[in-house]
């Protein structure tokens, strides 16, 4: 991982013209498979034939490595091995493995260049090969990017199959007939005659041949892939024996929790913990990183100790209030902190002519997972174990690692399903604290829980985003489509959290914008950074939260500037096919007859294309006396293939709604330095009453198979736009909307 | 105090401004209602109290003498479900799941009071409790789905 700085690098080349060399050296060096890390400490009576399957006397785990932080990632990776290795998914256990670089990410990397997803050229394709190969160099165990399904596809049920095959070998040595006369079903090889022989019967044998490699079945010979699943956590999650991170129950364990400078970052000057000090169940109180740590024999007397210590912290190093970080991010959309150019078609400076104009604003979000951050470690000077639900394992562990002054063979970890993500649980602020509070509780188990006051002022948040868009029309089409998108880099901010550099343009800075495969004949699309201040993070679609907005608003303008309708329109614009077919069946879905059905109530359409997902939505308002009501929410997207339709629905779903109701009603804002929202009372929520019938069809078409977490957001936020100038004639250009009209 | 938890009977020692949910949690070891805001904003640590659906983390210790407590643990099992935990397993309504037993503390004691409740009544009394995940569609459709079964 020390080489991290040269693959920063690499990917950067990759991104330019010498893409060649690295690719060819990257697939010659790493091509070989990192080792299985299960046979590190494999008990006894146990087998691990792959990686993603361990077998002993009491029964089959499978290895699902991709957190599950709400998004099925638990089912899913469990139903790719059990299709293959023809087990039920629901009568073996599953476990997340241990953080190692053997679970690499091979598809993430590719969301960082500048390919865009519908483009299969030559170029693209080997970039995006380089991506893989940079991905398991730097073994990014990873879960993010809506890539756990489009990674696993192949590699759990090849994995899946490896293992059935290599127990077949095993019984049909033990039998003495050939493999080609078994047959397998539930979790047992079946012999042609004679009892069935369970895998564990097996596994012993099994540990002694090399793994078998297999021919992967054809989807029409599956057997639940591709059909409505139950997710393998439903009877948990419906009956309250679900446990989350916040749940750990250790013997001899510790409460904790912290109060940091609300400036993270920001230091203290001094604290006065004597009030503290004595309240109940009080163990101890020890300065930290920014702030302090309570520890007690209960959260809440931790929680209530914590308020009762004084601060004087350091001074904010932010900009003070949000007025002066909008001045920044206006400021940045001059050509002078240009980040990228990445389309620049006909001549857009000589179309413009008497240009449509208009700015474009979305405000700063927080994540706001509602289980609250939280991790438990137990530290000992030979051995540490940390228990948290963490998207990024294996950098987990190298920080802890670092602040226990411990060998990250050393340290293990155990990871939880998370009470929620949205991009939350690839930052480890709060493991780090944790780390530090165990040193001084050797051999004692420390679970530390933020309150919601610590969680929502210190959030790595979705950055800030201002656009200035211009275009024009002409015998009532759109000519002309110009967009400059200001915004902080996430991934300079993620990259300096790992005290590494970030090299080349941030094409998170436009993604959704420079990609979106819309034929305008002069149409160009800029990047500018905004200078670094507030920490920012990747929020469910990253740079797509905000430009599938920026986008598909302007786009509207120009549409209705141009009198044309605005379906038609952008299917008349849009030149790959997936995307005009997912933008054909929504207008289908919602029987578009215009974006005005009846007086007071408004449709608006958008459309967006981000992880590789073209994905179309209506929606239809209602103005009422009471406010405007969001009614309906017509829903079509193109993932490739169907592997759950329940879940893809519920996905799909999900991240609309997740993006209207932040356009909604939610922004983070600042002042002194510091962040003005402390709870759910002040960052407002999508809540039942907002909420529309919501419809939604995913297309299985074929073409690289895609997920599905997050390209349900990008385009809600433009639609709802869309549909309140339809509606009412008020055209919303800043997020979030609840500050120029009211929600019913 | 003595108090009853899912017709158990504690005696607990505790601080009187100790709140319900903490008392639950940390010292009775029940981890179904959970923690998200302290402040009965978004209604993950509902129970019932005397029968009636609250908010456990505006309800003190000092207060709860002689009280008889429901938890989501008491409600039903994984082997044995309540009818409105049958529906949201039907209707697959978790997505990270960490609301959900407030959710359902709250969708039974709705049908308590409104057997067959109109998207009115679901929007008038679910409101307090927020689903980060969004899954509003769903716990519409399992709230209906409860009411029919309830009803037959």
């Amino acid at each position: 991982m020390a080489n991290l700085r040269t693959i920063a690098r690499r990917t950067f080349l990759i991104g330019s013209a010498a893409i060649a060399g690295g690719v060819a050296f990257g697939v010659y060096a790493y091509r070989r498979d990192p080792a299985n890390p299960l046979l590190a400490d494999l008990p006894e009576g146990s087998v691990a034939i792959t990686p993603y399957v361990l077998i002993d006397a009491q029964g089959i785990t499978l290895i699902t490595p991709r957190a599950d932080v709400g998004q099925g990632a638990t089912s899913i990776q469990a139903h790719l091995l059990a299709e293959e290795l023809d087990v039920d998914p629901h009568s073996v256990r599953t476990d997340p493995g241990p953080a190692s670089t053997a679970y690499y990410n091979g598809k993430i990397a590719a969301e960082g260049m500048p390919f865009a997803a519908w483009d299969d050229g030559f170029v693209s394709r080997t970039g995006r090969g380089a991506g893989a190969v940079v991905g398991k160099f730097v073994g990014l165990h990873i879960t993010g990017g809506s890539t756990t399904v489009p990674d696993g596809y192949e590699t759990l049920r090849l994995a899946g199959a490896s293992a059935r095959e290599t127990l077949k070998r095993a019984a049909a040595d033990r039998l003495g007939i050939a493999v080609a006369d078994l047959r397998t079903g539930n979790g047992a090889v079946l012999p042609p005659d004679g009892d069935p022989i369970p895998y564990t019967a097996l596994a012993a044998d099994a540990a002694a041949l090399a793994p078998v490699s297999a021919r992967l079945r054809d989807p029409s010979e599956w057997r639940a892939l591709g059909k409505p699943m139950r997710r393998t956590d439903i009877v948990a999650k419906s009956t309250g024996a679900a446990r989350y991170g916040v749940d750990m129950d250790l013997p001899d364990m510790l409460h904790a929790t912290v109060v940091t400078n609300p400036t993270i970052g920001g230091g203290v000057v001094s604290m006065n913990t004597a009030e503290a000090e004595a309240l109940p169940g009080i163990v101890a109180i020890h300065p930290i990183t920014d702030g302090a740590a309570v520890v007690a024999d209960n959260t809440w007397r931790a929680i209530k100790a914590a308020r009762a210590i004084t601060f004087e912290w350091g001074p904010p190093n932010l900009p003070e209030d949000t007025a002066a970080l909008r001045a920044l991010h206006r400021a940045a959309l001059t050509g002078e902190t240009r980040d990228s150019r990445f389309a620049d078609d006909g001549d857009v400076d000589a179309a413009l002519g008497t240009a449509f104009e208009a700015t474009y604003e979305a405000p700063f979000l927080h994540h706001a997972p509602l289980e609250p951050a939280n991790a438990t470690i137990l530290y000992t000077p030979e051995r540490t174990e940390i228990w948290t639900a963490t998207q990024v394992p294996t950098f987990a562990v190298q920080q802890v690692a670092r602040i226990t002054g411990q060998d990250e063979e050393q340290v293990v970890l155990h990871n939880l399903q998370s009470g929620g993500s949205f991009g939350h649980r690839l930052e480890t602020l709060w493991i780090n604290q944790t780390a530090e509070i165990a040193l001084n509780h050797p051999g004692r188990p420390v679970r530390m829980t933020w309150s919601r006051e610590e969680d929502m002022t210190h959030p790595f948040l979705r950055p800030m985003a201002v656009a200035h868009g211009r275009g024009a029309t002409e015998n009532g089409q759109v000519t002309a489509f110009d967009l400059s998108i200001a915004a902080q880099s996430v991934t300079e901010s993620q990259m300096g959290r790992l005290n590494q550099p970030a090299i080349g343009p941030d094409v998170m800075i436009v993604a959704a914008a420079w990609d979106a495969p819309y034929a305008i004949p002069n149409r160009r699309i800029t990047g500018h950074r905004v200078p670094a201040t507030i920490p920012v993070s990747s929020w469910r679609s990253v740079g797509a939260s905000h430009n599938g907005f920026f986008t598909d608003v302007l786009m509207d303008e120009l549409i209705h500037q141009a009198g044309a309708d605005p379906v038609a329109e952008r299917l008349r614009l849009i030149h790959h096919e997936p995307s005009r077919k997912v933008l054909q069946t929504v207008a289908e879905m919602a029987d578009w007859q215009g974006s005005r059905p009846a007086d007071g109530i408004g449709r608006g359409v958008a459309f967006s294309f981000a992880f590789g997902v073209p994905c179309a939505q209506i929606l239809q308002v209602e103005d009422t006396p009471s406010g405007l009501r969001l009614t309906d929410l017509w829903i079509a997207a193109e993932v490739g293939r169907v592997l759950d339709p329940v879940n893809i629905e519920a996905q799909l779903s999900g991240g609309a709604l997740y993006g209207l109701g932040h356009a909604m009603l939610a922004e983070i804002s600042h002042a002194d330095g510091v962040i003005e929202q402390r709870n759910f009372d002040t960052y407002e929520s999508l809540r039942v009453y907002h909420t529309p019938r919501v419809h939604v069809r995913a297309l299985g078409s074929g073409g690289p198979i895609r997920g599905a977490g997050e390209p349900g957001l990008p385009p809600a936020a433009a639609a709802l736009s869309n549909a309140i100038f339809a509606a009412t004639g008020e055209r919303l250009r800043a997020m979030p909307f609840s500050r120029h009209m009211r929600f019913a | 105090m003595r108090l009853t938890v899912n017709g158990t009977e504690h005696i607990v020692e505790v601080e009187p401004d100790m709140p319900l949910l903490w008392l639950l949690r940390d010292e009775l070891g029940l981890k179904g209602p959970k923690y998200g805001c302290g402040i009965a904003a978004c209604g993950a640590c509902t129970v019932h109290l005397d029968g009636v659906a609250v908010r456990s983390c505006q309800i003190q210790a000092g207060d709860l003498d002689g009280a008889d407590i429901l938890t989501i643990e008491g409600l039903g099992t994984p082997e044995g479900p309540h009818p409105v935990q049958q529906a949201w397993i039907e209707e697959q309504v978790a997505q990270c799941g960490y609301c959900q037993s407030g959710q359902i503390m709250q969708v039974v004691d709705l049908l308590n009071q409104i057997p067959a409740p109109t998207d009115e009544d679901i929007d008038a009394i679910m409101g307090g409790n927020l689903c980060r995940c969004a899954t509003y569609p769903r716990i519409r459709a399992a709230i209906r789905r409860a009411a029919q079964a309830e009803g037959t």
